[in-house]
């Protein structure tokens, strides 16, 4: 297999702060010391990782630093890592938005890149005047479209508003014309972003499948970048896994994705939103894996920055795309937690009985609030799989994808 | 491993400084003229009159350049019949002021669309200077109509061979927009209290080009001590816009090649230094805007 990407010591520097303040000082002495002095870039040599808990003490810092990786042709490669670690940022370079900073790529064969869905659409215009300009923003010759135009609109299952404007499409149809145009690029190199978190689940699926023909049967190059391990476990051959800028893993996906999870232990690795007056400190899972039927339990420890009234706790269980499964809230047991005063500690301890979902990976938020405010939501925390159990299901064709229970039944 | 094989595409932190690829931006050229469709509908979508506007406009402006310099302020036309002479100025200076406030801003008002996928950015500018000429082309319309009636009542105005180089001078106002306007949107990117500057300039730009009063009246004239004759000429537009006149309405007296020669010497540095301020700015813009 030929290299299809080479990576040779790619970094990208960012100024912290606001861009303008004294620009024009140092535009003036960079150029001094470069071109008269002929010296190298003071500003260069500066510059701290980027850990954006961490208090910057330089001006500038490193979004990606030292980046050095091939990518073999054919291979399909997930980009993952937390937020900022830098993963936009290369494929913003990959795909010429911006330059880097130093080091460079080589690419055998066109890059299609694919950072946002419908990039250039047109509100006044139809669907189809906006097919063209959008295939052709993308690097598609009018007639490469013109011969694709029927199967892009078959796709995008917009058939009856092809010709009108786009400003009367609900977003979700913006977004499935979008994806069309996209799906039907025929780069040898495919950059995405996470561009399948929209749309319904039958789209998303209808994408993932896309994807897949795309890089298995036409021997295409991919790199995705997505938060969504599922999908990119799904899809992806190899992972690469960034943190801070720098490449932390590279190797087959399962194992870098089981290292970067395994790597968020604690709470404050993940996505979270709220008001802060009531926090999670920690939860705990009684399994990570569950037998169909059986119990599961979580426990969560809460602390109570300031007084509160009325802590409700409720966990968001969603499947592997994302979709929501159910919702589970502390009310339905008539339990209540009525108030709590600065300071004051609790461990609340959650048993749901009889797990039905059907044999897959799921994630599960938890969610601290009352009726009126969100104290704290720690968004996909809880991770857990669900395994088959033989007592249930005894058909000989493996559990489909599509449903997401099980029902026992009794025949006759 | 096949180390042989070309690499096709190769990203680098900084391209030299006259690398611009012709290739490549012949390659995008069906994105140019969907770009040009697209300036074209999306301008007078859900307006009532639609392309009406682009003849209300100039005749709106020469009734008042009517009014203000030729009824106030009583300056000659050249003995050719005011609404002629002005609109003539008219056409060509909103032609050329419209592609330049355009093209200025070109980086900024599309920092969506650049942020997100590559395309040879001068793509847009260049659709922009040509989309416009749809409405020169509708104003200038409204001249020969104009013209027309007035030829018809008898006036001393009347054509000259130099209309022959009208396409020329039309290129040449497109160039000069375009060279402008690109090198400004290169600048602002990073200092935005420039674009503010330049709209004032060029508005004010508009009264050093003889457009409301023949370059004939500054004939002998001084400014500061300076000849205000050369220094009009030195204004690149100038030699264009009265070829166009002299050409068009025999007006005056035709300016002289070699300061036709100026003007287009002047158009093609200009083109070459800002594509090339241009292409080095599409590659950082995006850390700065």
């Amino acid at each position: 297999m030929a290299t299809a990407i080479e990576f040779n010591n790619v970094s990208k520097q960012y100024r912290l702060g606001l861009v303008s303040t004294r620009t024009l000082s140092h535009d003036l002495n960079r150029w001094w010391t470069v071109n008269v002095r002929g010296k190298e870039d003071p500003y260069l040599k500066v510059g701290s990782i980027n850990d954006r808990s961490k208090k910057a003490d330089s001006e500038y810092v490193w979004a990606l630093r030292d980046i050095d990786f091939k990518v073999e042709q054919g291979d399909v490669i997930g980009i993952i890592g937390r937020n900022g670690a830098g993963k936009s940022t290369l494929l913003k370079i990959l795909s010429k938005v911006t330059g880097p900073t130093t080091g460079t790529i080589k690419a055998r064969g066109r890059i299609g890149s694919l950072l946002e869905v419908g990039t250039g659409f047109h509100s006044e215009m139809t669907g189809r005047e906006n097919i063209f300009l959008n295939g052709a923003i993308l690097g598609m010759s009018k007639a490469e479209i013109g011969r694709k135009l029927d199967e892009i609109v078959d796709f995008s299952g917009c058939e009856r508003y092809i010709d009108t404007p786009v400003k009367r499409y609900s977003s979700g149809m913006t977004v499935r014309l979008g994806f069309a145009v996209a799906a039907f690029l025929e780069p040898e190199i495919l950059v995405v972003d996470e561009v399948l978190a929209v749309g319904d689940a039958e789209f998303q699926k209808k994408a993932i499948g896309k994807m897949q023909d795309v890089s298995s049967s036409e021997g295409r190059t991919v790199l995705f970048v997505s938060h969504n391990m599922a999908s990119i476990q799904q899809l992806c051959r190899h992972g690469i896994l960034l943190k801070n800028g720098m490449v932390e893993m590279t190797g087959e996906v399962g194992e870098v994705v089981d290292y970067y999870l395994g790597g968020m232990k604690n709470v404050g690795d993940f996505n979270r939103r709220g008001n802060g007056a009531v926090r999670v400190r920690d939860f705990r899972l009684s399994s990570g894996t569950v037998t169909l039927g059986e119990d599961i339990t979580v426990e969560v420890d809460i602390e109570a920055v300031h007084d509160a009234d009325m802590v409700d706790i409720s966990f968001d269980i969603t499947d592997e795309l994302g979709k929501q499964i159910c919702h589970v809230s502390n009310y339905d047991d008539d339990y209540h937690i009525p108030h709590m005063s600065q300071g004051e500690k609790a461990t609340v301890r959650c048993r749901m009985l009889g797990v039905n979902f059907a044999p897959g990976c799921y994630n599960s938020s938890i969610w601290l609030g009352n009726p009126y405010t969100t104290f704290d939501m720690v968004y996909s925390c809880i991770r857990f799989r669900v395994t088959q159990n033989e007592t249930f299901i005894k058909r000989i064709t493996p559990y489909d994808r599509a449903s997401k229970v099980v029902l026992q039944s009794r025949w006759q | 491993m096949n180390e042989t094989q070309e690499w096709t595409t190769v990203i680098k932190p900084k391209d030299k400084l006259l690398s611009v690829d012709f290739k490549e931006l012949w390659r995008y050229r069906d994105l140019y003229t969907l770009f040009v469709k697209r300036n074209i509908i999306t301008q007078y979508k859900q307006t009532v009159l639609g392309p009406l506007w682009f003849v209300i406009q100039p005749v709106l402006t020469v009734i008042m350049y009517m009014v203000v310099f030729g009824g106030i302020a009583g300056i000659a036309t050249d003995g050719i019949p005011q609404p002629l002479f002005y609109l003539a100025g008219t056409c060509m200076w909103h032609y050329f002021s419209d592609c330049l406030n355009r093209t200025s801003n070109t980086f900024v008002s599309n920092s969506g669309l650049f942020g997100k996928v590559y395309f040879p950015r001068l793509i847009t500018p260049l659709s922009t200077v040509t989309s416009n000429l749809l409405r020169f082309g509708i104003q200038l319309g409204l001249f020969v109509v104009v013209y027309a009636i007035y030829a018809i009542g008898g006036c001393n105005a009347h054509l000259t061979w130099y209309i022959l180089l009208f396409p020329l001078l039309v290129l040449m106002m497109a160039g000069l927009a375009l060279g402008f306007g690109i090198l400004i949107s290169s600048m602002t990117t990073k200092y935005r209290d420039l674009q503010i500057l330049f709209s004032f300039v060029v508005s004010l730009w508009m009264y050093a080009t003889p457009i409301v009063y023949p370059l004939s009246l500054v004939k002998g004239k001084m400014a500061a001590g300076f000849d205000l004759y050369t220094i009009m000429r030195l204004n690149p537009v100038t030699p264009v816009l009265e070829t166009f006149k002299y050409g068009a309405l025999g007006a005056g007296e035709f300016i002289g090649w070699g300061w036709l020669a100026y003007s287009f010497v002047f158009m093609v540095v200009l083109l070459a230094l800002g594509v090339v301020v241009f292409n080095k700015t599409q590659k950082s813009f995006m850390d700065t805007v």
